[in-house]
């Protein structure tokens, strides 16, 4: 027994160096913001001499990061709510009502799963060039907006909800738009939860649709954004940091509140059950 | 009766009309229009003409294209097997812990892969950086000289794949933890009682158990790595000398850089190919393992 807690413990400070070593470049990025430009280059120091914040202020007054937040909280807000309302009705009507085409329907689906986007990219441009969205909130949205996962998703949870709920619900009196938004996405309200979270972040975090379909700087994501910033000013690291720190706030802030329902999301989308 | 049944399709209708009209506008459309600019020697935007397959045979007497796949091939083998295995491994580590150290050990781990692609990129532009960067004094320990690795073809890709794995091994960390979790304790138990050694155990009973899991984690892996872009353009734009040249990247160079709408569609049609292929394997795969 004895060797083996010994070997327990040793097991443990490994575990603790590893993943100390694996947050270190976000520690390292985290204290760089903190740092005077000056004390950045001349000597290594794990905790700053001084703290000093000159660095946000630039981020903050003296980048468009203000203008790129409202694109990206604007596009990536869109494109999670419209995901989840045309998923929701598709995958109920899917899982619910029986219709001519439904199984058709569902198979396509299921095999857009494996169309990748980025193949796409071309003629997406090409559309959004002739529906004039080059450049505006609508370019960026559009693509965004077919994640077959999430109706995937949806279809699953409503095929295992008892049927008598909606027959109930039926000899009430309720349509199945009430039923759907009434009964069905408050009983799935978890999974909805969790699902949003996860397509926000991913729109947030999209970088080759929203990089190709802007090229002002006024139009452009934070994800896209923040690349131009040492383009424009030169190499500053503290600056740099302080930019990547703001532009990563928001998903970072959504994972930390909402960790258990990033997890559960990630694993439905990959086909285990969280 | 007939008349509920046509409220019941038109219920229906009605509910999966907006899906239906996106997905046939910004997906189903792209997917056809992208076939049909590759046999066009059309402009980025604009008509062309119908040349057939002269696009394809142009890429393949393109030394950038064949450079491109090589590169991505390149790239899928530094990536693939290593990010499964670390994964395995931290998984390995992390499940033995319990109650709050677990959860913060986790995050510790998971955290980088929802960070914004350019936000990764540039966090290790800072730690890789030739003067100023940390890392290079482990490089400078190990090689005797600081090295400017995103300018360096022996070191640009290799770097790119390092970044890659920090980035998104939390992903396949999660899919293993929640695999092991899966493998009864009493299996462990009743080896320890039989006094098996703890290789034997992840030998006869981890490895074979987790086996599922490992080969999803692989082809997810295989089908998300080849579709590199992001991280290379923001990190050495392909140089240096092509070295980190990838096929994605080739399709902006020849769409949106050269204005050649139909080579960039051919290149994305030839990158769609392999990732279907690879997805209806991996989906025939899991099939014959729910058997």
């Amino acid at each position: 027994m004895q060797r083996k807690s010994v070997g327990n413990i040793l097991l443990l400070l490994l575990t603790l160096c590893v993943a100390c070593m694996w947050a270190f470049p976000l520690y390292w990025a985290a204290v760089t913001s903190m740092k005077p430009e000056q004390e950045v280059i001349s000597k290594t120091t794990f905790i700053p001499d001084v703290f000093n914040f000159s660095a946000y202020y630039f981020a903050l007054f003296e980048t468009n990061l203000a203008t790129w937040y409202v694109n990206s909280l604007v596009t990536s807000i869109t494109v999670t709510v419209v995901v989840i309302l045309i998923s929701v009705m598709c995958a109920y009507a899917l899982s619910q009502i029986v219709f001519a085409g439904r199984r058709l329907l569902y198979g396509i689906i299921l095999a857009s799963f494996m169309v990748p986007s980025q193949a796409l990219v071309v003629s997406q441009f090409v559309l959004m060039y002739r529906f004039g969205l080059i450049n505006s909130w609508g370019g960026i949205i559009l693509p965004q907006l077919i994640v077959p996962v999430v109706v995937i998703v949806y279809k699953q949870f409503f095929d295992s909800v008892p049927k008598e709920l909606r027959e109930a619900a039926k000899l009430d009196g309720c349509g199945d738009f009430q039923i759907l938004f009434r009964l069905y996405l408050p009983l799935n309200w978890g999974i909805t939860t969790a699902l949003a979270i996860i397509t926000y972040i991913m729109a947030w975090n999209a970088f080759l649709w929203p990089f190709l379909v802007t090229n002002s700087e006024e139009m452009m994501t934070v994800t896209v954004g923040i690349t131009q910033v040492d383009d424009a000013f030169g190499v500053k690291y503290a600056r740099d940091m302080a930019v990547a720190i703001l532009a990563a706030m928001p998903v970072a802030l959504a994972y930390l509140l909402f960790q258990k329902r990033v997890t559960q999301a990630l694993m439905l989308s990959s086909g285990i059950k969280g | 009766m007939t008349s509920e049944r046509r409220s019941k399709t038109l219920t229906a209708v009605l509910m999966i009309t907006p899906f239906v009209i996106t997905y046939l506008t910004v997906f189903a459309y792209p997917v056809y229009k992208m076939f049909a600019l590759s046999f066009t020697n059309a402009p980025l935007i604009g008509e062309g003409e119908w040349v057939g397959f002269d696009n394809y045979l142009k890429l393949l007497n393109q030394k950038l294209f064949l450079t491109s796949v090589w590169n991505t091939g390149y790239f899928v083998v530094l990536t693939v097997i290593p990010n499964t295995l670390i994964g395995l491994g931290l998984a390995l580590m992390v499940v033995r812990l319990r109650g709050w150290l677990q959860s913060l050990i986790l995050v510790l781990f998971f955290l980088p892969y929802i960070l914004p692609v350019s936000v990764v990129t540039q966090i290790w532009e800072w730690v890789l950086d030739q003067q100023f960067g940390i890392a290079q004094n482990v490089i400078e320990f190990f090689t005797g000289r600081r090295i400017s690795v995103f300018r360096d073809p022996l070191w640009a890709m290799p770097m790119v794949a390092l970044v890659t794995i920090w980035w998104t091994n939390g992903f396949n960390l999660l899919l293993f933890i929640a695999g092991l979790r899966n493998i009864p304790a009493d299996y462990y138990e009743a080896a320890m009682l039989d006094g098996a050694t703890r290789w034997q155990c992840f030998k006869r009973i981890t490895w074979p158990l987790i086996w599922p899991v490992t080969a999803l984690v692989l082809t997810l892996q295989l089908i998300l790595q080849l579709k590199i872009f992001d991280q290379v353009y923001l990190m050495t734009e392909g140089g240096p000398f092509n070295s980190t040249y990838v096929l994605l990247q080739l399709v902006y160079r020849e769409a949106f850089r050269l204005n050649h709408g139909g080579i960039g569609s051919a290149v994305a049609v030839f990158l769609f190919l392999i990732i279907v292929t690879v997805s209806v394997l991996q989906y025939q795969l899991l099939r014959v393992r729910g058997r």
